[in-house]
């Protein structure tokens, strides 16, 4: 295990050595963008929909008393779609679909020779391949866990107020109840950690796939996993220094 | 011209090269032969430095390669050009794309001159119908033609295909060869070829050598391959039923 994150930390320090040029990188992190970020959007969306609306109506359905205001329900929502779902949760969801892609797609580079294609080009294929992948999963994971917290927020609105559980105004009024406006910065660095954190892992992964078609799906799957697991190690870290 | 000298590596405890040494002339297409798993890969994975041997240098035009100095090895690196065994084209490019990556990122070639470098290599190989079509949508001939325009863009000193003919039928093989050996003479460029395709070895062995459990055990041309007197050489020639019935 030891020796496997001596590895990792030298991947890392590889990233960032014989880099291209700036227009190089520039291309590549745009496509990555849309990649790790424009195609992420759908998923992201229903989820924290769905998210907000079952907090919405479980927290209803638990705080059942008369001496709990009703506006505590978008309170509540509020809170834990900032702090919690939007950042960790959301970014669980996304190491298994943008990972799982990362990793397939380096492990399928590898064994198909693409890789090895650049380095005999003379291009560091790390850098040339996984930097661009990191910046734009830097960049587009808080974004889209800002997006997952005010979708989320919106579902536990229209749920609350379809179904009569609470009352617009009431709605509105526990969301701007004491609001403590670094609650935004918090899923915000979270999640770009996360990002980081997802795409190293998942490129490291791919990148020193060995073997065929089986592998590669087995790499993908450890992606997976250990993204999973450093996210939650990290969430409780940063749970600790944030909060 | 290349020169490898006391290439030694292993795996393990396996050996897979055992001091391997030799010459690949300039003009000239060179082909290591030798039976599945006998370190014909790994002796070219080691000459482009994929692979550290433990012992043992490759110099290109008297310049030693392994060990050196990364500008120097990156420097040595993009006078190469190399066909891999699946062509290993990036799936994510077209056809035009592929070629023309190595000059995007490699020289400061205009826009033009770079399009009309990539037009002149893929009407060289034969696929200037084929420009804009993906890498997923061209048969495995095609990718290896394109492989090799994507090769040859930058006007390599010395030229490397791993497997050319895997996968292929012997028409397309031999068009695949043909292909190599007029880019070899053309351009003069120093070429190895690694194969166990028998067809290769007679119609374009301009110099062989046979490995064998990682040594080198025999070394000549298509003329006298099939006079050799060396009873693992004479094993992997005659392996085929046709070649064996025509000895007789």
């Amino acid at each position: 295990m030891l020796k496997n994150f001596g590895k990792f930390l030298m991947f890392l320090y590889e990233l960032f050595t014989r880099r291209e040029s700036f227009k190089v990188y520039w291309k590549r992190f745009i496509d990555e963008c849309m990649i790790i970020g424009i195609d992420s959007l759908l998923i992201v969306c229903i989820v924290a929909f769905f998210i907000g609306a079952v907090v919405c109506v479980q927290i209803n359905a638990n705080l059942v008393s008369p001496v709990i205001p009703v506006y505590v329900v978008s309170n509540i929502v509020r809170d834990m779609m900032l702090l919690e779902l939007s950042s960790t949760f959301m970014c669980v969801i996304l190491a298994g679909k943008v990972g799982s892609n990362i990793a397939s797609e380096l492990g399928t580079m590898r064994i198909t020779e693409q890789v090895e294609a650049l380095e005999v080009m003379g291009i560091n294929a790390a850098s040339y391949l996984i930097l661009p992948k990191v910046l734009a999963a830097f960049v587009m994971f808080p974004i889209l866990s800002i997006l997952s917290g005010f979708i989320g927020i919106v579902g536990g609105y229209i749920a609350g107020t379809a179904t009569g559980i609470i009352t617009p105004e009431q709605y509105i009024y526990g969301i701007r109840f004491s609001f403590i406006p670094f609650n935004l910065v918090i899923p915000i660095i979270k999640s770009a950690v996360f990002g980081i954190l997802i795409a190293t892992i998942s490129s490291y992964k791919g990148f020193y796939t060995r073997g065929g078609a089986l592998e590669v799906g087995k790499v993908s799957t450890t992606a997976v996993t250990n993204s999973c697991i450093a996210i939650l190690i990290a969430d409780y870290l940063l749970a600790e220094l944030l909060t | 011209m290349i020169e490898i000298k006391n290439i030694s590596k292993s795996f393990g405890d396996r050996i897979v090269l055992d001091n391997v040494s030799g010459v690949f002339k300039k003009g000239q297409t060179s082909l290591v032969i030798g039976a599945s798993g006998t370190g014909k890969s790994v002796l070219l994975k080691c000459m482009l430095d994929l692979v550290t041997p433990e012992e043992g240098q490759v110099f290109y035009d008297g310049r030693a390669f392994l060990g050196k100095k990364e500008k120097e090895r990156i420097d040595l690196r993009r006078e190469m050009g190399v066909l891999f065994q699946g062509g290993a084209l990036f799936d994510s490019q077209t056809v035009f794309q592929n070629v023309k990556f190595p000059l995007d990122m490699l020289t400061t070639q205009s826009e033009s001159e770079k399009r009309d470098r990539v037009a002149f290599c893929l009407k060289r190989v034969g696929l200037e119908a084929s420009r804009d079509r993906m890498p997923s949508e061209i048969s495995g001939g095609m990718k290896k033609r394109v492989g090799i325009a994507r090769a040859i863009v930058l006007n390599p000193k010395y030229l490397f295909c791993d497997e050319p003919n895997s996968g292929l039928d012997p028409l397309t093989s031999i068009k695949i060869d043909e292909l190599i050996q007029e880019i070899t003479h053309e351009y003069d460029t120093t070429t190895v070829v690694i194969t166990h395709d028998m067809n290769s070895v007679l119609s374009i062995g301009e110099n062989i050598k046979f490995l064998y459990k990682g040594k080198k055990l025999w070394e000549g041309n298509s003329k006298n391959i099939l006079e050799a007197e060396v009873k693992e050489l004479d094993e992997f020639v005659f392996s085929n039923h046709a070649l064996r019935q025509l000895r007789g």
